[in-house]
């Protein structure tokens, strides 16, 4: 009982004693918050309402001519929006499944098996987490294999990039789940299939999140991979496109357009996190210290 | 008589090493028939070839003339070495790159760790303004590089505000502090949560016993908290640390490796040399980056599990 109470005790007790922090923590809490978060969102917010003439030299005041519609409009129909957004569902989604899908079905094999050559495997699939992709002969090995520019190469690229990071969070997941869920399932004569679909997949739910959102996030908003890989061309995704229309902006000056494209590609991922926050957070916090 | 005695003596041995033998034999088909290898295969399979084996092939191109002036790519020792670094862009890349890596990782820990400390207790507020701080990681880093560089040109909205004309762009010694800033207020909320779970793992009854020894909130931060934060902060200096070596999105969003070349980290190089068609020479600048990626990882990971042993 008193383990419950003490932590909330000493907070307030705390406050208690320094008024000053009392009300200075708030106070610098908004502070930072307006300065360090509102400003930046702000002139996004602003500049993608201005027209061209007013955006010239981007700034904080609000738009003396509201007209966001226009510039979203534009930005859909010269920045090749929607077909960047199409673009980039086709690579992430397929990836980020992949990913998942892969990730879970190594890291049962690797949480459940004790031996040294399962160790040295599994050592060997999340060196990903800390070496850095070898983006030049990737482009070489794509082109061997008829892969480069094409969307199935992209996926490979991604999935073969994060799948460390899901099978690393994964395998600590499933190491501390009770191997007897699993038996009790097998005296009832479940396949290892069954049981993987039946139990570890379902478990796994919580990891499953915050793999989603981190992999989706590093996906979606990649480029220097996509460069390589996808180029500029047809199958362009957002980021790329961004680059695109904030290139031109040294000639065409049009921070409303880029400003535009950056609220468009940011609301995805917002939805996301708002929708899943409980989970993603407690995900990403019980994944990471141990 | 013998005969016979070797074979009951075989005969009663027998079972015994054949039990051990089924025993054995049971447990090791048993692991390979309920967690089967094939789960694992296609992971391994496509981690091998889109992941492991472009980095070893990076250890034969960087020795190639492989670029898009050759029709056949030629063994030709170690003149992509020598040519980069004899222009001199060799050291720069490491250089910048470190320097880069080294103040990303202490402005994302310094802020997350800040924040942490101010958002600490679980209220409705705080709750709030975690979420407020968060927003910039799901920023794509190259959005984030183009709203930094309209507010940071000189006739862009930082200037405007304060009524000041500074190039902050445009300055070959601090440009790289400003992005390294810049990478630090993208990924901090992303510390914040993990300095928040540390903190949130730290016992009641040690702080409360803290508190009855006399100790003030610093002392209790220094001698209490700062320790038991050890995880947390070997995750969060290590992801921070190697993944801003391999940043490029910010870099090139608000500088493009500018002003004169003061902020070319590996991956920039990389991206402008690949355009020019020199893709060897590319190739030996992404073997450098691997190769001072791992000088850096395994004694960093080591060195920060022995601290969090020793605290």
């Amino acid at each position: 009982m008193s383990t419950a109470v003490n932590p909330a005790s000493v907070v307030r007790r705390a406050s208690a004693v320094n008024p000053a922090w009392r009300y200075g923590r708030p106070a610098l809490v908004l502070l930072l918050a307006g300065l360090a978060v509102g400003v930046p969102l702000w002139l996004v917010a602003v500049t993608s309402a201005k027209p061209q003439a007013e955006a010239i030299t981007p700034n904080l005041d609000l738009p003396r001519h509201w007209q966001q519609g226009s510039n979203y409009e534009e930005a859909v129909s010269q920045g090749e929006m929607l077909h960047g957004f199409l673009n980039s569902l086709l690579v992430v989604v397929p990836s980020v499944a992949l990913v998942l899908i892969l990730g879970a079905g190594a890291a049962w094999v690797f949480a459940r098996r004790k031996s040294k050559l399962v160790s040295a495997a599994y050592a060997l699939c999340i060196s990903g987490l800390l070496l850095p992709p070898a983006v030049i002969t990737i482009v070489m090995e794509l082109r061997q294999l008829g892969l480069a520019g094409t969307r199935p190469g992209m996926i490979a690229v991604y999935t073969g990039m994060y799948l460390s990071t899901s099978i690393f969070f994964m395998t600590g997941f499933i190491r501390a789940v009770p191997v007897e869920l699993e038996e009790a399932a097998r005296m009832d004569g479940a396949s290892p299939l069954r049981i993987f679909r039946q139990i570890i997949l379902p478990l796994l739910r919580p990891v499953i999140a915050t793999a989603t959102i981190m992999v989706t996030l590093y996906a979606w908003s990649d480029i220097f991979y996509a460069f390589f890989v996808l180029g500029g061309g047809e199958r362009a995704t957002l980021p790329l496109n961004l680059y695109k229309v904030a290139s031109a902006q040294l000639y065409l000056n049009n921070w409303h357009l880029v400003f535009a494209y950056v609220v468009v590609m940011s609301l995805p991922m917002v939805a996301i996190f708002l929708v899943a926050q409980r989970k993603i957070v407690s995900g990403i916090t019980s994944g990471a210290v141990k | 008589m013998a005969d016979t005695a070797i074979r009951t003596r075989t005969r009663t041995q027998k079972p015994a090493p054949a039990k051990g033998r089924a025993g054995k034999a049971g447990r090791l088909p048993r692991a390979a028939v309920h967690h089967p290898w094939w789960f694992a295969l296609p992971a391994i399979v496509v981690f091998a070839a889109f992941f492991l084996v472009p980095n070893l092939l990076n250890f034969y191109y960087p020795f190639t003339n492989w670029s898009s002036y050759h029709p056949d790519i030629a063994f030709t020792g170690l003149d992509n070495f020598t040519t980069i670094a004899a222009d001199g862009s060799l050291l720069r890349a490491i250089r910048t790159t470190l320097l880069y890596a080294l103040l990303a990782a202490v402005f994302q820990n310094g802020f997350g760790l800040g924040l942490a400390l101010l958002l600490e207790a679980d209220s409705r507020f705080n709750r709030f303004f975690r979420a407020v701080f968060f927003l910039p990681v799901l920023i794509s880093a190259l959005a984030t590089g183009y709203v930094f560089q309209s507010l940071f040109n000189q006739d862009g909205a930082v200037n405007g505000l304060l009524g000041t004309d500074i190039p902050w762009l445009g300055s070959t010694s601090w440009t790289l502090v400003l992005v390294t800033v810049i990478h630090g207020w993208k990924w901090m909320g992303l510390s914040m949560l993990i300095y928040l779970a540390g903190l949130k793992g730290i016992p009641g009854e040690m702080l409360e016993a803290a508190k009855c020894d006399g100790a003030g909130p610093w002392r209790t931060f220094w001698s209490v908290r700062w320790p038991m934060l050890a995880p947390a902060l070997t995750f969060n200096v290590t992801t921070a640390l190697i993944g801003s070596m391999n940043t490029f999105d910010i870099v090139q969003a608000t500088t493009g490796g500018g002003p004169a070349g003061s902020t070319e980290v590996f991956n920039i190089y990389m991206f402008r040399i690949f355009g020019q068609g020199l893709y060897a020479q590319a190739s030996a600048m992404s073997l450098v980056l691997f190769l001072v990626v791992v000088a850096v990882a395994i004694p960093l990971v080591i060195g920060l599990r022995r601290r969090e042993q020793l605290l």
